[in-house]
């Protein structure tokens, strides 16, 4: 009975880290769509591009792991400053379906550049942090947790509490919450738009760098992460697209749900039944919340 | 149920006349090399057929469904296991009810769209993609227990004649791709159709005025997956020749939407121009790299340049032209016929107003 307790807790557990991954991706998202009402279907593509950037600048050009990062980061201001100036910006009055369709060919662009620029074979990325369980908790709490599962999990919280003091506590913050409920009226009282765009574009590249260092470390940095980031989606329909804890809890009821089904229901149905339960689970939250645990109702007027 | 084949105007016939005359004579009698039917025309038949049905629900609809690779599967799939089970069903009959099958999960999974949109319709109908093809994966029974994981597709039998030679399967899809052609544009012009796009322009409006937003959604839905249906059954049975479910994986469904949308949203001939770009323009940066370059560029490098491309394409037609290459090939052909004719004021201003897209 303890044994199958212990087992589930460690279930459990290991799904909550690996749901911060998911957050990590839905981060990016939800910082781009509460300053822009845009919905960026890129982001995993970003993921995947900075990622590969960053392990393409350390092992092709032996360039130290810091600089590397730093190096990256910039790559992506840059990814940023293009993707305002080349889609955003002519896009400005369109439909909100136009927007996302665009980010879809942004998304296709950044995929394609990568492979180009760096190849399309598997990358195996150190951060020096092992995916294996930790011994110390381990000895003392018979858990076998990945310590890779715990910094993501940290990392997460680290950059959710300072974008969360950003946004609510700065002035940089109180423009991109202007920008977000109407853009138009905040450009007419002086906030720089193109600014808050490009600073947000650039956060949500540095925060993909960041997402993209975690998967990668675990899965490899390769073409597969696009997918994966695909299930950023239906965290952010859980935790509502506008709200960044709501990206936290989305991520870690996705994570957690997932891996218990597919523990325990999982065996039933031949496994793998994480590929579609995050959806599935996406399905039900939009029949009865469709704006999501944390988000803003949306009031559509005719 | 109104009449399907009667509102075809004068201009319509001559359409379909010069289509048909080059489709099915001219084609097969100056093309004989098998490549061009095998990896050219054939897919191009499938994919713009199943273009046709994310058409319906995305163009004509306005609804943003992102799941054409899974009703295809479910289509492939349920022809598969028809031929297989039911022989007396023939091949046109398994075809009909392989497209009612893959419906019945266009249903399932459209019903969302009741509450939602945008997005949020897109990630529920993602859900249908990941679970169709997990279903297949999973259950032996839809793959015969078949240990490979790729299938063998029967051969094609119509009334007791094989159908094997490139060219008689080529035949077999411009015959389905025709008559689903033909419905889908009269069913666009008629009442079905008007519904579709009163939901898509105003769904509030077109409710308060009658429409019923439960039965047009489900049934966009519906004749949707149907089409998807058809084209996937014919897409392994024709072109592939085999049947895994890998080969209906989210990047189809990509390759789909690109289609859709680069073609020209809401229009029947932009299903096919986009399937025919989206397929020949590979073909020609091959033709491109291998002949100008000889070799030098990297295959991988090719087709990651060719990503770029077609997401530079999507970018661009979304500033530019959101009607996509239709448009573009309406704009052209409506230039030039007033440069031909008189100054016609009225037919230049219709080519110059944009329609703004909602």
């Amino acid at each position: 009975m303890v044994d199958e307790l212990l087992f589930f807790m460690e279930v459990l557990v290991g799904g909550l880290l690996a749901g911060t991954m998911y957050s990590l991706v839905a981060l990016g998202f939800v910082l781009i769509f509460k300053a822009s009402a845009t919905f960026n279907f890129s982001q995993g593509a970003m993921v995947f591009f900075s990622v590969l950037a960053f392990c393409g600048f350390m092992q092709d050009f032996n360039i130290p792991f810091v600089l590397a990062f730093i190096l990256a980061a910039l790559l992506m201001v840059v990814v940023g400053l293009c993707t305002e100036r080349l889609v955003l910006r002519p896009l400005m009055n369109a439909s909100e379906d136009t927007v996302l369709m665009a980010t879809i060919g942004l998304g296709y662009v950044l995929e394609g550049l990568a492979q180009a620029a760096w190849g399309v074979e598997v990358r195996r990325l150190d951060l020096g942090i092992g995916d294996f369980p930790v011994p110390w908790i381990a000895d003392n709490l018979k858990l076998f947790i990945s310590a890779l599962d715990i910094t993501a999990g940290l990392v997460a919280a680290l950059m959710i509490i300072g974008l969360f003091l950003l946004f609510k506590y700065t002035k940089i913050g109180l423009g991109l919450r202007a920008v977000a409920d109407d853009a138009g009226a905040a450009s007419s009282i002086g906030i720089p738009l193109k600014h808050i765009m490009l600073l947000v574009w650039s956060a949500a590249g540095v925060v993909a760098l960041v997402a993209g260092c975690m998967w990668g470390a675990r899965a490899g940095v390769q073409f597969a992460l696009v997918d994966l980031a695909l299930k950023a989606l239906p965290v952010l329909i859980i935790g509502g697209f506008s709200s960044i804890p709501g990206a936290i809890i989305g991520g870690l009821i996705i994570g957690a749900t997932e891996k218990v089904l597919e523990v325990y229901i999982g065996p039933y149905f031949g496994g793998a039944i994480e590929g579609w339960a995050p959806y599935v689970l996406a399905i039900f939250f939009l029949l009865y919340r469709p704006e999501g645990l944390f988000g803003e109702k949306i009031i559509r007027r005719v | 149920m109104k009449p399907v084949f009667m509102t075809y105007t004068k201009k319509d016939l001559i359409n379909l006349a010069v289509c048909m005359v080059l489709s099915v004579l001219i084609i097969p009698t100056f093309i004989s090399t098998e490549y061009w039917y095998t990896s050219i025309l054939i897919p191009w038949l499938c994919l713009a057929l199943a273009t046709i049905g994310q058409q319906i629900v995305m163009g004509y609809t306005g609804q943003l469904a992102l799941g054409a690779a899974g009703f295809m599967a479910a289509g492939a799939f349920a022809m598969f296991n028809l031929i297989l089970r039911v022989p007396d069903l023939g091949f046109v009959g398994s075809l009909i009810v392989s497209g009612l099958i893959a419906a019945a999960f266009g249903i399932l999974f459209g019903l969302p769209s009741l509450k939602v949109r945008g997005i949020y319709l897109m990630v529920a109908t993602l859900a249908s993609q990941f679970f169709i093809i997990w279903m297949i994966d999973k259950f032996g029974w839809f793959k015969n227990y078949d240990s490979s994981g790729i299938i063998t597709a029967q051969d094609i039998v119509i009334l007791g004649k094989p159908f094997t030679t490139p060219l008689a399967m080529y035949f077999v899809c411009l015959a389905v791709t025709t008559v689903l052609t033909l419905l889908a544009m009269n069913m666009a012009r008629g009442s079905t159709g008007r519904n579709w796009m009163a939901v898509r322009d105003m769904d509030i409006a077109a409710e308060s005025m009658g429409v019923s937003l439960l039965r047009t959604k489900v049934q966009a839905f519906a004749i949707s997956a149907f089409y998807c249906g058809v084209a996937g059954a014919l897409f392994a049975f024709c072109y592939l020749k085999s049947l895994e479910p890998v080969a209906f994986d989210i990047k189809l469904s990509f390759k789909i939407l690109f289609m859709c949308i680069l073609g020209g949203l809401g229009t029947i001939n932009g299903a096919f121009i986009g399937a025919a770009f989206i397929l020949l323009f590979p073909v020609l940066l091959n033709a491109v790299g291998n002949n100008v370059f000889h070799g030098a560029i990297d295959a991988t490098i090719i087709s990651s340049i060719e990503q770029v491309i077609f997401g530079g394409l999507m970018i661009i037609f979304m500033i530019y032209e959101p009607l996509g290459m239709a448009k573009l090939w309406e704009t052209l052909k409506h230039n030039i016929k007033s440069k031909l004719t008189s100054l016609d004021i009225t037919s230049l201003k219709s080519s110059k107003l944009k329609k703004p897209r909602k």
